[in-house]
Protein backbone atom coordinates (compact mmCIF):
# COMPACT_ATOMS: atom_id res chain seq x y z
CA UNK A 1 0.00 0.00 0.00
CA UNK A 2 1.38 3.34 -1.01
CA UNK A 3 1.50 6.01 1.61
CA UNK A 4 -1.56 8.13 2.13
CA UNK A 5 -1.35 11.74 1.07
CA UNK A 6 -4.78 12.66 2.35
CA UNK A 7 -6.23 11.15 5.49
CA UNK A 8 -9.36 12.83 6.81
CA UNK A 9 -11.72 11.76 9.57
CA UNK A 10 -15.02 13.35 10.45
CA UNK A 11 -14.24 16.55 8.60
CA UNK A 12 -17.20 18.89 9.03
CA UNK A 13 -18.06 22.48 8.40
CA UNK A 14 -21.01 24.44 9.69
CA UNK A 15 -21.78 27.94 8.47
CA UNK A 16 -23.90 30.46 10.25
CA UNK A 17 -26.27 32.25 7.98
CA UNK A 18 -28.73 34.68 9.54
CA UNK A 19 -28.68 32.87 12.86
CA UNK A 20 -29.38 29.59 11.12
CA UNK A 21 -26.85 26.80 11.25
CA UNK A 22 -26.07 25.41 7.84
CA UNK A 23 -24.26 22.10 7.77
CA UNK A 24 -22.40 22.20 4.47
CA UNK A 25 -20.27 19.17 5.28
CA UNK A 26 -21.37 16.87 8.07
CA UNK A 27 -18.49 14.44 8.49
CA UNK A 28 -16.27 13.32 5.67
CA UNK A 29 -13.84 10.41 5.99
CA UNK A 30 -11.48 10.04 3.09
CA UNK A 31 -8.14 8.56 2.20
CA UNK A 32 -6.13 9.19 -0.92
CA UNK A 33 -3.00 7.19 -1.73
CA UNK A 34 0.07 8.58 -3.41
CA UNK A 35 -0.17 8.67 -7.19
CA UNK A 36 -3.94 8.24 -7.32
CA UNK A 37 -6.33 10.27 -9.40
CA UNK A 38 -9.42 10.57 -7.24
CA UNK A 39 -12.67 12.10 -8.39
CA UNK A 40 -14.92 13.83 -5.90
CA UNK A 41 -18.37 13.68 -7.38
CA UNK A 42 -21.58 15.33 -6.35
CA UNK A 43 -24.28 17.74 -7.47
CA UNK A 44 -23.95 21.46 -6.89
CA UNK A 45 -24.32 22.21 -3.20
CA UNK A 46 -23.44 18.70 -2.06
CA UNK A 47 -20.37 19.91 -0.18
CA UNK A 48 -17.65 19.28 -2.76
CA UNK A 49 -16.13 22.73 -2.79
CA UNK A 50 -16.48 23.16 0.97
CA UNK A 51 -14.57 19.92 1.54
CA UNK A 52 -11.94 20.96 -0.98
CA UNK A 53 -11.55 24.35 0.65
CA UNK A 54 -11.03 22.67 4.01
CA UNK A 55 -8.41 20.30 2.62
CA UNK A 56 -6.57 23.22 1.01
CA UNK A 57 -6.55 25.29 4.26
CA UNK A 58 -8.88 27.96 2.86
CA UNK A 59 -11.59 27.06 5.35
CA UNK A 60 -11.12 25.84 8.87
CA UNK A 61 -13.11 22.70 9.69
CA UNK A 62 -15.57 23.06 12.54
CA UNK A 63 -14.91 19.43 13.44
CA UNK A 64 -12.72 16.53 12.47
CA UNK A 65 -9.07 16.01 11.66
CA UNK A 66 -7.04 15.68 8.50
CA UNK A 67 -3.49 15.14 7.42
CA UNK A 68 -2.72 16.51 3.99
CA UNK A 69 0.63 15.87 2.29
CA UNK A 70 2.09 14.82 5.63
CA UNK A 71 1.04 17.91 7.59
CA UNK A 72 -1.80 18.30 10.04
CA UNK A 73 -4.41 20.65 8.67
CA UNK A 74 -4.99 22.43 11.96
CA UNK A 75 -1.50 22.41 13.43
CA UNK A 76 0.54 23.21 10.33
CA UNK A 77 -1.60 24.82 7.62
CA UNK A 78 1.47 26.60 6.21
CA UNK A 79 3.19 23.22 5.78
CA UNK A 80 0.16 21.97 3.88
CA UNK A 81 0.19 25.08 1.66
CA UNK A 82 3.83 24.55 0.80
CA UNK A 83 3.18 21.00 -0.40
CA UNK A 84 -0.07 21.24 -2.29
CA UNK A 85 -1.24 22.91 -5.46
CA UNK A 86 -4.77 24.23 -5.79
CA UNK A 87 -6.49 25.13 -9.03
CA UNK A 88 -9.75 26.84 -8.16
CA UNK A 89 -12.86 27.14 -10.23
CA UNK A 90 -12.73 30.91 -10.26
CA UNK A 91 -9.28 31.27 -11.85
CA UNK A 92 -6.09 32.60 -10.34
CA UNK A 93 -4.80 35.49 -12.44
CA UNK A 94 -5.79 39.11 -12.98
CA UNK A 95 -7.26 39.60 -16.47
CA UNK A 96 -4.99 42.59 -17.21
CA UNK A 97 -1.76 41.09 -15.89
CA UNK A 98 0.75 39.28 -18.08
CA UNK A 99 0.58 35.52 -17.79
CA UNK A 100 4.30 35.04 -17.15
CA UNK A 101 4.46 37.74 -14.49
CA UNK A 102 1.55 36.20 -12.61
CA UNK A 103 3.27 32.82 -12.62
CA UNK A 104 6.58 34.31 -11.46
CA UNK A 105 5.01 36.37 -8.66
CA UNK A 106 3.06 33.30 -7.56
CA UNK A 107 6.23 31.21 -7.51
CA UNK A 108 8.03 33.86 -5.47
CA UNK A 109 5.34 33.63 -2.79
CA UNK A 110 6.53 30.03 -2.39
CA UNK A 111 10.02 31.33 -1.75
CA UNK A 112 11.52 30.76 -5.19
CA UNK A 113 13.97 33.20 -6.71
CA UNK A 114 12.87 35.10 -9.80
CA UNK A 115 15.34 33.27 -12.04
CA UNK A 116 14.19 29.87 -10.83
CA UNK A 117 10.55 30.92 -11.20
CA UNK A 118 11.05 32.08 -14.78
CA UNK A 119 12.85 28.88 -15.70
CA UNK A 120 10.23 26.60 -14.18
CA UNK A 121 7.37 28.71 -15.43
CA UNK A 122 8.58 28.64 -19.01
CA UNK A 123 9.11 24.90 -18.87
CA UNK A 124 5.55 24.46 -17.56
CA UNK A 125 4.20 26.70 -20.32
CA UNK A 126 5.86 24.35 -22.79
CA UNK A 127 4.41 21.25 -21.15
CA UNK A 128 0.93 22.73 -20.98
CA UNK A 129 0.88 23.91 -24.61
CA UNK A 130 1.10 27.54 -23.64
CA UNK A 131 4.17 28.30 -25.75
CA UNK A 132 4.36 31.92 -26.81
CA UNK A 133 1.75 33.08 -24.29
CA UNK A 134 4.18 34.26 -21.61
CA UNK A 135 3.48 37.93 -22.34
CA UNK A 136 -0.21 37.44 -23.11
CA UNK A 137 -2.88 38.92 -20.86
CA UNK A 138 -5.23 36.28 -19.42
CA UNK A 139 -8.21 38.26 -20.71
CA UNK A 140 -6.91 37.69 -24.25
CA UNK A 141 -6.66 33.91 -23.80
CA UNK A 142 -9.20 31.23 -24.65
CA UNK A 143 -11.02 29.44 -21.86
CA UNK A 144 -8.87 26.36 -22.28
CA UNK A 145 -5.65 28.36 -22.27
CA UNK A 146 -6.71 30.22 -19.16
CA UNK A 147 -7.48 26.97 -17.39
CA UNK A 148 -4.07 25.62 -18.33
CA UNK A 149 -2.53 28.84 -17.06
CA UNK A 150 -4.34 28.24 -13.76
CA UNK A 151 -2.87 24.75 -13.71
CA UNK A 152 0.60 26.17 -14.37
CA UNK A 153 0.05 28.49 -11.39
CA UNK A 154 -0.94 25.50 -9.25
CA UNK A 155 2.07 23.43 -10.32
CA UNK A 156 4.80 26.07 -10.25
CA UNK A 157 6.20 24.90 -6.90
CA UNK A 158 6.13 21.24 -7.98
CA UNK A 159 3.62 20.01 -5.40
CA UNK A 160 3.17 16.27 -4.92
CA UNK A 161 -0.58 16.70 -4.48
CA UNK A 162 -2.81 18.84 -6.66
CA UNK A 163 -6.43 19.80 -6.06
CA UNK A 164 -8.46 20.66 -9.13
CA UNK A 165 -11.87 22.21 -8.53
CA UNK A 166 -14.18 21.54 -11.48
CA UNK A 167 -11.27 21.74 -13.93
CA UNK A 168 -13.27 21.47 -17.14
CA UNK A 169 -16.46 23.34 -16.30
CA UNK A 170 -17.27 25.77 -19.08
CA UNK A 171 -14.82 24.34 -21.60
CA UNK A 172 -15.78 23.10 -25.03
CA UNK A 173 -15.48 19.33 -25.69
CA UNK A 174 -12.16 19.63 -27.48
CA UNK A 175 -10.59 21.70 -24.73
CA UNK A 176 -11.94 19.24 -22.15
CA UNK A 177 -10.38 16.24 -23.87
CA UNK A 178 -7.13 18.16 -24.15
CA UNK A 179 -7.19 19.04 -20.45
CA UNK A 180 -7.85 15.42 -19.49
CA UNK A 181 -4.63 14.49 -21.25
CA UNK A 182 -2.74 17.08 -19.28
CA UNK A 183 -4.28 15.84 -16.03
CA UNK A 184 -3.29 12.27 -16.83
CA UNK A 185 0.21 13.46 -17.65
CA UNK A 186 0.49 14.97 -14.17
CA UNK A 187 0.44 11.49 -12.72
CA UNK A 188 2.29 9.70 -15.50
CA UNK A 189 5.14 12.15 -15.88
CA UNK A 190 5.44 13.64 -12.42
CA UNK A 191 3.87 11.07 -10.14
CA UNK A 192 1.56 13.77 -8.84
CA UNK A 193 -1.48 12.76 -6.84
CA UNK A 194 -4.61 14.43 -8.21
CA UNK A 195 -7.79 15.12 -6.29
CA UNK A 196 -10.43 16.64 -8.50
CA UNK A 197 -14.04 17.62 -8.07
CA UNK A 198 -16.45 17.33 -10.92
CA UNK A 199 -20.09 16.96 -11.65
CA UNK A 200 -19.40 15.43 -15.03
CA UNK A 201 -19.76 11.67 -14.84
CA UNK A 202 -17.94 11.03 -18.09
CA UNK A 203 -15.02 12.98 -16.69
CA UNK A 204 -14.92 10.91 -13.52
CA UNK A 205 -15.30 7.74 -15.56
CA UNK A 206 -12.54 8.61 -18.03
CA UNK A 207 -10.03 10.12 -15.66
CA UNK A 208 -10.28 8.73 -12.17
CA UNK A 209 -8.92 5.59 -10.54
CA UNK A 210 -11.36 6.00 -7.75
CA UNK A 211 -14.50 8.00 -7.15
CA UNK A 212 -15.96 9.39 -3.96
CA UNK A 213 -19.59 10.39 -4.15
CA UNK A 214 -20.73 13.14 -1.81
CA UNK A 215 -24.30 14.20 -1.19
CA UNK A 216 -25.84 16.36 1.52
CA UNK A 217 -22.44 16.87 3.05
CA UNK A 218 -21.28 13.31 3.53
CA UNK A 219 -19.73 10.59 1.40
CA UNK A 220 -22.36 8.15 0.23
CA UNK A 221 -20.25 5.81 -1.89
CA UNK A 222 -16.73 5.16 -3.01
CA UNK A 223 -14.94 2.81 -5.36
CA UNK A 224 -13.60 2.46 -8.86
CA UNK A 225 -16.00 3.48 -11.62
CA UNK A 226 -16.60 -0.23 -12.41
CA UNK A 227 -17.24 -1.14 -8.80
CA UNK A 228 -19.75 1.62 -8.47
CA UNK A 229 -21.53 0.61 -11.65
CA UNK A 230 -21.74 -3.02 -10.59
CA UNK A 231 -23.41 -1.88 -7.37
CA UNK A 232 -26.40 -0.79 -9.38
CA UNK A 233 -27.10 -4.35 -10.48
CA UNK A 234 -29.17 -5.26 -13.49
CA UNK A 235 -30.16 -3.00 -16.32
CA UNK A 236 -31.77 0.39 -16.41
CA UNK A 237 -35.18 0.86 -17.97
CA UNK A 238 -36.17 4.39 -18.91
CA UNK A 239 -39.64 5.28 -20.13
CA UNK A 240 -40.49 8.77 -21.32
CA UNK A 241 -44.19 9.52 -21.31
CA UNK A 242 -46.09 12.01 -23.44
CA UNK A 243 -48.36 13.00 -20.57
CA UNK A 244 -46.57 13.41 -17.23
CA UNK A 245 -49.71 12.51 -15.30
CA UNK A 246 -49.30 8.98 -16.57
CA UNK A 247 -45.82 8.65 -15.08
CA UNK A 248 -46.96 7.17 -11.73
CA UNK A 249 -48.88 4.52 -13.62
CA UNK A 250 -45.74 3.62 -15.57
CA UNK A 251 -43.77 3.40 -12.35
CA UNK A 252 -46.31 0.97 -11.01
CA UNK A 253 -46.10 -1.19 -14.15
CA UNK A 254 -42.30 -1.27 -13.93
CA UNK A 255 -42.57 -2.26 -10.29
CA UNK A 256 -44.62 -5.31 -11.26
CA UNK A 257 -41.87 -6.67 -13.53
CA UNK A 258 -40.08 -9.72 -12.08
CA UNK A 259 -37.20 -8.72 -9.81
CA UNK A 260 -37.73 -4.99 -10.34
CA UNK A 261 -36.92 -2.38 -7.74
CA UNK A 262 -39.27 0.56 -7.12
CA UNK A 263 -39.01 2.98 -10.06
CA UNK A 264 -38.21 6.67 -9.74
CA UNK A 265 -40.09 9.57 -11.28
CA UNK A 266 -38.05 12.31 -12.92
CA UNK A 267 -40.55 14.65 -14.54
CA UNK A 268 -41.75 12.96 -17.70
CA UNK A 269 -39.23 10.14 -17.28
CA UNK A 270 -39.61 7.01 -15.21
CA UNK A 271 -36.43 5.11 -14.38
CA UNK A 272 -36.42 1.59 -13.03
CA UNK A 273 -33.97 -1.25 -12.58
CA UNK A 274 -34.57 -4.86 -13.55
CA UNK A 275 -32.33 -7.95 -13.64
CA UNK A 276 -32.79 -8.64 -17.39
CA UNK A 277 -33.44 -5.54 -19.44
CA UNK A 278 -34.25 -7.21 -22.77
CA UNK A 279 -36.87 -9.59 -21.45
CA UNK A 280 -38.41 -6.97 -19.20
CA UNK A 281 -38.68 -4.53 -22.05
CA UNK A 282 -40.95 -6.75 -24.07
CA UNK A 283 -43.21 -7.36 -21.09
CA UNK A 284 -43.29 -3.70 -20.24
CA UNK A 285 -44.24 -2.68 -23.78
CA UNK A 286 -47.17 -5.09 -23.67
CA UNK A 287 -48.29 -3.81 -20.29
CA UNK A 288 -47.99 -0.18 -21.33
CA UNK A 289 -49.99 -0.85 -24.47
CA UNK A 290 -52.71 -2.63 -22.53
CA UNK A 291 -52.90 0.25 -20.04
CA UNK A 292 -53.17 2.81 -22.85
CA UNK A 293 -50.10 4.83 -21.78
CA UNK A 294 -48.77 7.16 -24.47
CA UNK A 295 -45.01 6.63 -24.59
CA UNK A 296 -42.58 8.87 -26.45
CA UNK A 297 -39.48 6.82 -25.68
CA UNK A 298 -38.40 3.61 -24.06
CA UNK A 299 -34.98 2.06 -23.60
CA UNK A 300 -33.02 -0.54 -21.69
CA UNK A 301 -29.29 -0.07 -21.12
CA UNK A 302 -26.34 -1.02 -18.98
CA UNK A 303 -25.97 1.18 -15.88
CA UNK A 304 -23.84 4.34 -16.04
CA UNK A 305 -22.35 6.38 -13.23
CA UNK A 306 -25.40 8.58 -13.46
CA UNK A 307 -27.53 5.61 -12.46
CA UNK A 308 -25.18 4.97 -9.58
CA UNK A 309 -25.74 8.50 -8.53
CA UNK A 310 -29.46 8.33 -8.98
CA UNK A 311 -29.61 5.15 -6.93
CA UNK A 312 -27.55 6.71 -4.16
CA UNK A 313 -29.09 10.13 -3.95
CA UNK A 314 -32.44 9.94 -5.70
CA UNK A 315 -31.23 12.74 -7.93
CA UNK A 316 -29.80 12.66 -11.40
CA UNK A 317 -26.42 14.29 -11.50
CA UNK A 318 -27.00 15.29 -15.07
CA UNK A 319 -30.01 17.34 -14.09
CA UNK A 320 -28.49 19.06 -11.13
CA UNK A 321 -25.35 19.91 -13.06
CA UNK A 322 -24.46 23.49 -13.87
CA UNK A 323 -24.75 22.79 -17.59
CA UNK A 324 -28.46 22.15 -17.59
CA UNK A 325 -31.30 24.60 -17.06
CA UNK A 326 -32.93 22.19 -14.63
CA UNK A 327 -34.37 23.00 -11.24
CA UNK A 328 -31.72 24.64 -9.06
CA UNK A 329 -30.18 22.35 -6.48
CA UNK A 330 -30.16 23.75 -2.94
CA UNK A 331 -26.95 25.64 -2.30
CA UNK A 332 -26.31 23.77 0.92
CA UNK A 333 -28.10 21.05 2.75
CA UNK A 334 -29.96 22.39 5.76
CA UNK A 335 -30.51 20.02 8.59
CA UNK B 1 9.51 38.29 9.95
CA UNK B 2 11.78 38.12 6.94
CA UNK B 3 9.11 36.22 5.01
CA UNK B 4 6.60 38.90 5.98
CA UNK B 5 8.86 41.58 4.48
CA UNK B 6 9.70 39.50 1.43
CA UNK B 7 6.08 38.57 0.76
CA UNK B 8 5.03 42.17 1.30
CA UNK B 9 7.59 43.23 -1.29
CA UNK B 10 6.27 40.71 -3.82
CA UNK B 11 2.66 41.74 -3.29
CA UNK B 12 3.62 45.43 -3.40
CA UNK B 13 5.60 45.20 -6.63
CA UNK B 14 2.85 43.20 -8.30
CA UNK B 15 0.21 45.73 -7.25
CA UNK B 16 2.38 48.68 -8.26
CA UNK B 17 3.16 47.18 -11.64
CA UNK B 18 -0.52 46.56 -12.34
CA UNK B 19 -1.39 50.13 -11.37
CA UNK B 20 1.34 51.70 -13.47
CA UNK B 21 0.34 49.66 -16.45
CA UNK B 22 -3.13 51.16 -16.45
CA UNK B 23 -2.71 54.53 -18.21
CA UNK B 24 -6.29 55.71 -17.59
CA UNK B 25 -5.89 55.13 -13.87
CA UNK B 26 -2.55 56.92 -13.89
CA UNK B 27 -3.89 60.06 -15.62
CA UNK B 28 -7.05 60.24 -13.52
CA UNK B 29 -5.32 59.74 -10.22
CA UNK B 30 -2.78 62.47 -11.00
CA UNK B 31 -5.31 64.88 -12.49
CA UNK B 32 -7.72 64.73 -9.57
CA UNK B 33 -5.66 66.65 -7.02
CA UNK B 34 -4.65 69.21 -9.64
CA UNK B 35 -8.27 69.82 -10.61
CA UNK B 36 -9.18 70.43 -6.99
CA UNK B 37 -6.53 73.07 -6.64
CA UNK B 38 -7.20 74.74 -9.99
CA UNK B 39 -10.99 74.69 -9.93
CA UNK B 40 -11.79 75.12 -6.24
CA UNK B 41 -8.83 77.02 -4.80
CA UNK B 42 -9.60 80.35 -6.53
CA UNK B 43 -13.07 80.37 -4.94
CA UNK B 44 -11.51 80.61 -1.52
CA UNK B 45 -9.04 83.40 -2.26
CA UNK B 46 -11.50 86.27 -1.63
CA UNK B 47 -12.67 84.60 1.59
CA UNK B 48 -9.22 84.12 3.06
CA UNK B 49 -9.64 86.95 5.57
CA UNK B 50 -12.51 85.16 7.30
CA UNK B 51 -10.88 81.76 7.28
CA UNK B 52 -8.22 82.28 9.89
CA UNK B 53 -4.47 82.74 9.89
CA UNK B 54 -2.48 82.32 6.68
CA UNK B 55 -3.56 82.69 3.09
CA UNK B 56 -6.35 80.75 1.39
CA UNK B 57 -4.04 77.98 0.16
CA UNK B 58 -2.55 77.46 3.60
CA UNK B 59 -6.05 76.54 4.75
CA UNK B 60 -7.28 74.83 1.64
CA UNK B 61 -4.30 72.62 0.67
CA UNK B 62 -3.99 70.74 3.98
CA UNK B 63 -7.72 70.01 3.88
CA UNK B 64 -7.50 68.69 0.34
CA UNK B 65 -4.49 66.57 1.30
CA UNK B 66 -6.47 64.93 4.08
CA UNK B 67 -9.41 64.45 1.75
CA UNK B 68 -7.08 62.84 -0.76
CA UNK B 69 -5.93 60.45 1.95
CA UNK B 70 -9.52 59.59 2.81
CA UNK B 71 -10.99 59.20 -0.67
CA UNK B 72 -7.92 57.67 -2.26
CA UNK B 73 -7.69 55.03 0.43
CA UNK B 74 -11.35 54.25 1.10
CA UNK B 75 -12.06 53.35 -2.49
CA UNK B 76 -9.18 50.90 -2.98
CA UNK B 77 -11.47 48.06 -1.95
CA UNK B 78 -13.12 48.11 -5.36
CA UNK B 79 -9.89 46.86 -6.91
CA UNK B 80 -9.75 44.07 -4.36
CA UNK B 81 -13.28 42.91 -5.20
CA UNK B 82 -12.23 42.62 -8.85
CA UNK B 83 -9.14 40.66 -7.81
CA UNK B 84 -11.20 38.42 -5.59
CA UNK B 85 -13.60 37.71 -8.43
CA UNK B 86 -10.71 36.77 -10.72
CA UNK B 87 -9.54 34.26 -8.10
CA UNK B 88 -6.32 36.14 -7.36
CA UNK B 89 -6.95 36.50 -3.63
CA UNK B 90 -7.72 32.84 -3.19
CA UNK B 91 -4.74 31.73 -5.25
CA UNK B 92 -2.50 33.91 -3.06
CA UNK B 93 -4.10 32.48 0.06
CA UNK B 94 -3.18 28.91 -0.79
CA UNK B 95 0.49 29.89 -0.92
CA UNK B 96 2.51 29.88 2.30
CA UNK B 97 2.70 33.69 2.10
CA UNK B 98 1.89 35.62 5.25
CA UNK B 99 -1.76 36.76 5.30
CA UNK B 100 -0.65 40.10 6.69
CA UNK B 101 1.71 40.53 3.74
CA UNK B 102 -1.18 40.14 1.31
CA UNK B 103 -2.76 43.19 2.96
CA UNK B 104 0.42 45.13 3.70
CA UNK B 105 1.79 44.90 0.16
CA UNK B 106 -1.39 46.35 -1.29
CA UNK B 107 -1.67 49.10 1.32
CA UNK B 108 1.95 50.09 0.69
CA UNK B 109 1.15 50.57 -2.98
CA UNK B 110 -1.77 52.82 -2.02
CA UNK B 111 0.41 54.85 0.33
CA UNK B 112 3.05 55.39 -2.37
CA UNK B 113 0.33 56.54 -4.76
CA UNK B 114 -1.04 58.93 -2.12
CA UNK B 115 2.35 60.42 -1.44
CA UNK B 116 2.98 61.05 -5.13
CA UNK B 117 -0.44 62.65 -5.54
CA UNK B 118 -0.01 64.71 -2.38
CA UNK B 119 3.42 65.97 -3.37
CA UNK B 120 2.12 66.89 -6.81
CA UNK B 121 -0.78 68.75 -5.24
CA UNK B 122 1.55 70.81 -3.06
CA UNK B 123 3.90 71.58 -5.97
CA UNK B 124 1.02 72.74 -8.17
CA UNK B 125 -0.27 75.01 -5.39
CA UNK B 126 2.98 76.91 -5.02
CA UNK B 127 2.66 79.04 -8.18
CA UNK B 128 -0.95 79.76 -7.18
CA UNK B 129 0.14 81.32 -3.93
CA UNK B 130 0.76 78.57 -1.38
CA UNK B 131 3.39 79.54 1.17
CA UNK B 132 4.08 77.03 3.91
CA UNK B 133 7.10 75.72 5.87
CA UNK B 134 8.69 72.62 4.34
CA UNK B 135 8.62 70.80 7.67
CA UNK B 136 4.91 71.48 8.01
CA UNK B 137 4.24 70.09 4.54
CA UNK B 138 6.33 67.00 5.22
CA UNK B 139 4.59 66.36 8.55
CA UNK B 140 1.22 66.71 6.84
CA UNK B 141 2.20 64.22 4.16
CA UNK B 142 3.28 61.77 6.87
CA UNK B 143 -0.09 62.18 8.56
CA UNK B 144 -1.87 61.69 5.22
CA UNK B 145 0.17 58.55 4.52
CA UNK B 146 -0.70 57.11 7.94
CA UNK B 147 -4.36 57.99 7.50
CA UNK B 148 -4.32 56.45 4.04
CA UNK B 149 -2.73 53.25 5.38
CA UNK B 150 -5.41 52.96 8.05
CA UNK B 151 -8.32 53.60 5.70
CA UNK B 152 -6.96 51.40 2.92
CA UNK B 153 -6.73 48.52 5.38
CA UNK B 154 -10.34 49.15 6.41
CA UNK B 155 -11.43 49.39 2.78
CA UNK B 156 -9.77 46.09 1.86
CA UNK B 157 -11.22 44.37 4.89
CA UNK B 158 -14.72 45.62 4.11
CA UNK B 159 -14.34 44.65 0.46
CA UNK B 160 -13.25 41.17 1.45
CA UNK B 161 -16.26 40.88 3.74
CA UNK B 162 -18.85 42.17 1.28
CA UNK B 163 -17.31 40.83 -1.95
CA UNK B 164 -19.73 42.88 -4.03
CA UNK B 165 -19.42 46.34 -5.55
CA UNK B 166 -23.16 46.77 -5.22
CA UNK B 167 -22.95 46.46 -1.46
CA UNK B 168 -19.63 48.25 -1.05
CA UNK B 169 -20.47 51.46 -2.94
CA UNK B 170 -23.56 52.48 -0.92
CA UNK B 171 -21.77 51.67 2.33
CA UNK B 172 -18.87 53.96 1.39
CA UNK B 173 -21.17 56.75 0.31
CA UNK B 174 -23.19 56.51 3.48
CA UNK B 175 -20.07 56.88 5.60
CA UNK B 176 -17.89 59.19 3.53
CA UNK B 177 -20.29 62.06 2.93
CA UNK B 178 -21.22 62.94 6.50
CA UNK B 179 -17.62 62.40 7.58
CA UNK B 180 -16.29 64.79 4.91
CA UNK B 181 -18.97 67.42 5.53
CA UNK B 182 -18.27 67.34 9.27
CA UNK B 183 -14.51 67.43 8.91
CA UNK B 184 -14.09 71.02 7.81
CA UNK B 185 -12.10 69.95 4.79
CA UNK B 186 -13.69 72.36 2.36
CA UNK B 187 -14.27 75.21 4.83
CA UNK B 188 -13.02 75.35 8.42
CA UNK B 189 -15.53 74.28 11.05
CA UNK B 190 -14.79 77.53 12.89
CA UNK B 191 -17.26 79.15 10.47
CA UNK B 192 -20.00 76.79 11.62
CA UNK B 193 -22.71 77.52 14.21
CA UNK B 194 -22.16 76.05 17.65
CA UNK B 195 -24.33 72.96 17.31
CA UNK B 196 -22.60 71.95 14.07
CA UNK B 197 -19.19 72.45 15.64
CA UNK B 198 -20.23 70.26 18.54
CA UNK B 199 -21.17 67.45 16.20
CA UNK B 200 -17.98 67.81 14.22
CA UNK B 201 -15.92 67.58 17.40
CA UNK B 202 -16.62 63.85 17.62
CA UNK B 203 -15.39 63.34 14.07
CA UNK B 204 -11.75 62.26 14.31
CA UNK B 205 -11.09 63.44 10.76
CA UNK B 206 -11.89 67.01 11.74
CA UNK B 207 -9.02 66.90 14.23
CA UNK B 208 -6.71 65.48 11.59
CA UNK B 209 -7.63 68.32 9.24
CA UNK B 210 -7.05 70.92 11.95
CA UNK B 211 -3.66 69.43 12.77
CA UNK B 212 -2.66 69.58 9.10
CA UNK B 213 -3.67 73.26 9.02
CA UNK B 214 -1.57 73.91 12.11
CA UNK B 215 1.42 72.26 10.43
CA UNK B 216 0.96 74.47 7.38
CA UNK B 217 1.27 77.63 9.46
CA UNK B 218 4.19 76.24 11.46
CA UNK B 219 2.27 75.40 14.63
CA UNK B 220 4.04 72.14 15.49
CA UNK B 221 3.81 72.17 19.25
CA UNK B 222 0.19 73.21 19.66
CA UNK B 223 -2.35 70.97 21.30
CA UNK B 224 -4.45 71.08 18.13
CA UNK B 225 -1.53 69.61 16.19
CA UNK B 226 -0.85 66.78 18.63
CA UNK B 227 -4.52 66.02 19.12
CA UNK B 228 -4.77 65.46 15.35
CA UNK B 229 -1.67 63.29 15.30
CA UNK B 230 -3.05 61.24 18.19
CA UNK B 231 -6.31 60.77 16.31
CA UNK B 232 -4.41 59.63 13.23
CA UNK B 233 -2.45 57.09 15.24
CA UNK B 234 -5.64 55.84 16.85
CA UNK B 235 -7.18 55.38 13.41
CA UNK B 236 -4.06 53.52 12.28
CA UNK B 237 -4.25 51.12 15.21
CA UNK B 238 -7.98 50.51 14.81
CA UNK B 239 -7.86 50.26 11.02
CA UNK B 240 -4.98 47.82 11.07
CA UNK B 241 -6.41 45.68 13.81
CA UNK B 242 -9.58 45.36 11.76
CA UNK B 243 -7.79 44.79 8.45
CA UNK B 244 -5.29 42.24 9.68
CA UNK B 245 -7.95 40.34 11.57
CA UNK B 246 -10.10 40.13 8.48
CA UNK B 247 -7.22 38.96 6.28
CA UNK B 248 -6.20 36.29 8.76
CA UNK B 249 -9.69 34.92 9.04
CA UNK B 250 -10.00 31.75 7.06
CA UNK B 251 -13.23 32.33 5.21
CA UNK B 252 -12.11 35.67 3.76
Amino acid sequence: MLSRVIHARGLARTFRKRKQEVHAVVGVDLDVAEGEIVGFLGPNGAGKTTTLRMLTTLLEPTAGTATVAGCDLRVDPVGVRRRIGYVSQSGSTAPEARAGEEVVDHARLYGMSTAEAVERGQRLFGELDLDGLWERQPKAMSGGQRRRLDIAMGLIHQPGLVFLDEPTTGLDPQARANLWQHIRALREERGTTVFLTTHYLDEADALCDRILVIDHGSIVAEGTPDELKSQVGGDVLTVTVERPEQAPQVAELIGRLPGAEPAQLLGDRVVGRVPHGGRALVELVRALDAAGVVVSGIESRRPSLDDVFLGLTGRSLRESGAAGPAAPAPEVAVR
Amino acid sequence: MSTLLRDTGIVFSRAMRMSLRNPAWLVISLMQPILYILLFGPLLEPLSGQLGPGNAYQIFVPGILVQLGMFGALFVGFGLIAEWRAGVIESQRVTPASRTALLLGRVLRDVVVLLVQGTLLVVVSIPLGLRAPVLGVVLTLVVVALLGAALAAVSYALALTLKSEDAFAPLLNAVVFPVVLLSGILLPMSLAPGWLQAISDVNPFKHVVEAAREFFVGGYGTSTAWWGVAMTLLLVVLGWAFGVRRFRRESA
